[in-house]
């Protein structure tokens, strides 16, 4: 007997739209509240505190943060779009569905990490065209630009989802979004560039990898890095693939998924 | 050609007993099977190891000859599970949990939405097919997971206990519908604390008992080793104070209600002219229990031995 042909790319493009359907019908939970943060972002620092800063590496304070806002919306939502979608997953047992499915493990996560990045793109358009009501972007580098968010988004997309696979109850997904992801965020240069820093905490912040992204996102659309650009692209393909490699172990193994 | 192929399966759990020792079994292409034991007895591991969702510590798993640990994806292209608890998303409309389990088997949608819409009538849920899952009874979850399960034509359909908590009609509509996909040639196995439902459905069977196969043969074998049976009888009239039961496996339980304990040689008619002789008429007569249960018990030690 002939075992059926499985379509792989049918079984990646459903769970895909599975995902991309999720966020869309609970938006007031996921697109919504991203949009009204950044909006309060620009208007009380960009607006009111920024006016009295003044320029920033030659730019107005609210065309100097945009795109450190742009991928801080980005990366929240890649990472607990994946963390959530694969918690709840689990939680409800219909993780099941695709366990016991024809579908090979990389197709999982490539389905989940590119549904986070999904949710993460959008938000990031979102808050990008939020922006545009109150600054400029000019883009000065196309390709860096979307390069640079689309591996943000993937980056994160992958750390929910092995936050998802340890995961054993809801306090757990959201431990890493605040003890870790939102310090490095808001001290990954969104604000403010490291040259205002001192010494030490110049050299402490190249620890952050956000610090590479913002920075890299910032020189696609306004030219102005604190750090190589070269550098930042390496450290994050470096972290996909420790990631995605570290995640497929995990799932391969059946950690968190199978007894 | 076998369905299923289990060879010297052994799963010890962490820190857990060992909860399968090393069992062997087969299923025929088109069987009806029942797999049945006590709770705890290792069902749920053997079936969560054949769908993949259990790793097995050791041994063999072959779905229609195609190793589950070498070519996991062709293996698992087979099968179809309904499992003992709802396990899909609550907050997914009925059809497109259909279409989105279609679609991890490669179904496109189009391909499979016909199948989708003869499912959702068959099993009685096209009304509800935009219903989010969580608003459904509990009977409509359950033939929803049976037509998640036949959604791609699996040619091996395991059901793990399908009628828990169903009410006697339901369980009788479900029970025609399995008869019904498995005269069309699909294979089932079924376990179930239903032992009447096994008796009824199923042509062969394993028991399985602290992680062993204590017994693996067709039913109606199984149910011809059972040397006697017990049959309550309801009289049309009260029971005479002076009637002679002597040398009758009969004892009355009130004035109307009488056990009959019938064994494989006895001639029931004779029983009946003894009693008919005497002025008892009988109104009704039925199993004390299904004739299954019975040998079940005793095999798996809760009862003494009567086999």
């Amino acid at each position: 007997m002939k075992a059926p042909e499985v379509h792989h790319w049918v079984a990646f493009t459903t769970l895909l739209t599975r995902e991309i359907r999720r966020f869309i019908r609970i938006w007031p939970q996921t697109l919504l509240p991203p949009a009204i943060t950044m909006t309060l972002y620009f208007i009380i620092f960009g607006n009111l505190i920024g006016s009295r800063i003044g320029e920033m590496s030659g730019f107005s304070y609210m065309e100097y943060i945009a795109p450190g806002i742009i991928m801080m919306a980005v990366i929240n939502n890649a990472y607990a779009n994946v963390a959530s979608s694969f918690f709840s997953a689990k939680f409800q047992n219909h993780i099941e569905e695709l366990l016991v499915a024809p579908i090979p493990n990389y197709l999982i996560l490539v389905g989940y990490i590119a549904g986070g990045a999904a949710r993460g793109l959008l938000v990031g358009l979102i808050v990008t065209l939020v922006s545009l009501f109150f600054t400029t972007l000019p883009i000065q580098h196309i390709f860096i630009t979307l390069s640079m968010v689309v591996l943000s988004a993937i980056m994160f997309a992958l750390g929910g989802f092995i936050n998802a696979i340890y995961a054993k109850n809801f306090d757990e997904i959201a431990i890493i979004p605040t003890f870790i992801l939102t310090p490095l965020t808001y001290l990954g240069g969104i604000f403010y560039s490291i040259d205002l820093l001192p010494d030490f905490w110049q050299q402490a912040s190249l620890f952050n990898p956000i610090l590479y992204m913002v920075n890299a996102f910032r020189y696609g659309m306004l030219g102005v890095s604190d750090i190589p650009v070269s550098i930042a692209f390496s450290i994050i393909i470096f972290c996909i693939i420790g990631l995605s490699s570290f995640a497929l172990y995990l799932l391969n193994k059946g950690t968190g998924l199978r007894h | 050609m076998k369905a299923l192929s289990i060879r010297n399966l052994t799963k010890t759990y962490l820190k857990g007993p060992m909860a399968l020792k090393g069992i062997d079994l087969d299923v025929e292409q088109g069987d009806f099977f029942a797999l049945l034991g006590p709770n705890g007895a290792g069902k749920s591991t053997t079936i969560g190891i054949v769908t993949s969702l259990i790793t097995k510590t050791s041994g063999e798993v072959k779905i229609f000859d195609i190793d589950l640990s070498t070519s996991p994806e062709k293996a698992k292209s087979y099968l179809g599970l309904v499992p003992q608890e709802f396990n899909f998303n609550g907050f997914e409309q009925v059809e497109n949990i259909l279409l989105t389990q279609a679609g991890y088997y490669g179904i496109p949608k189009k391909e499979a939405a016909p199948r989708v819409e003869q499912l959702l009538h068959q099993l009685d849920l096209w009304d509800k097919r935009f219903t989010p899952s969580r608003s459904l009874s509990g009977g409509m979850k359950r033939r929803l997971m049976i037509a998640r399960a036949l959604v791609h034509q699996p040619k091996l359909l395991i059901l793990d206990e399908p009628t828990a908590g169903v009410d006697i009609e339901l369980r009788r509509s479900m029970w025609q519908f399995l008869q019904e996909i498995n005269a069309q040639g699909t294979t089932i196995i079924l376990t179930t604390h239903y032992l009447e439902e096994a008796e009824n459905l199923c042509r062969n069977i394993a028991i399985i008992d602290h992680g062993s196969i204590i017994e693996n043969t067709d039913m109606k074998s199984l149910l011809n080793r059972l040397d006697k049976e017990v049959f309550i009888l309801d009289l049309k009239q009260p029971l005479p104070d002076n009637i002679d039961l002597s040398g009758l496996a009969i004892h009355q339980l009130d004035s109307k209600t009488l056990e009959l304990e019938l064994k494989r040689d006895d001639i029931i008619n004779n029983i009946f002219t003894r009693l008919t002789q005497q002025g008892i008429e009988i109104s009704s007569m039925k199993n004390k229990a299904n004739r299954l249960e019975e040998l079940f018990l005793a095999l798996v030690d809760r009862t003494s031995p009567n086999v």
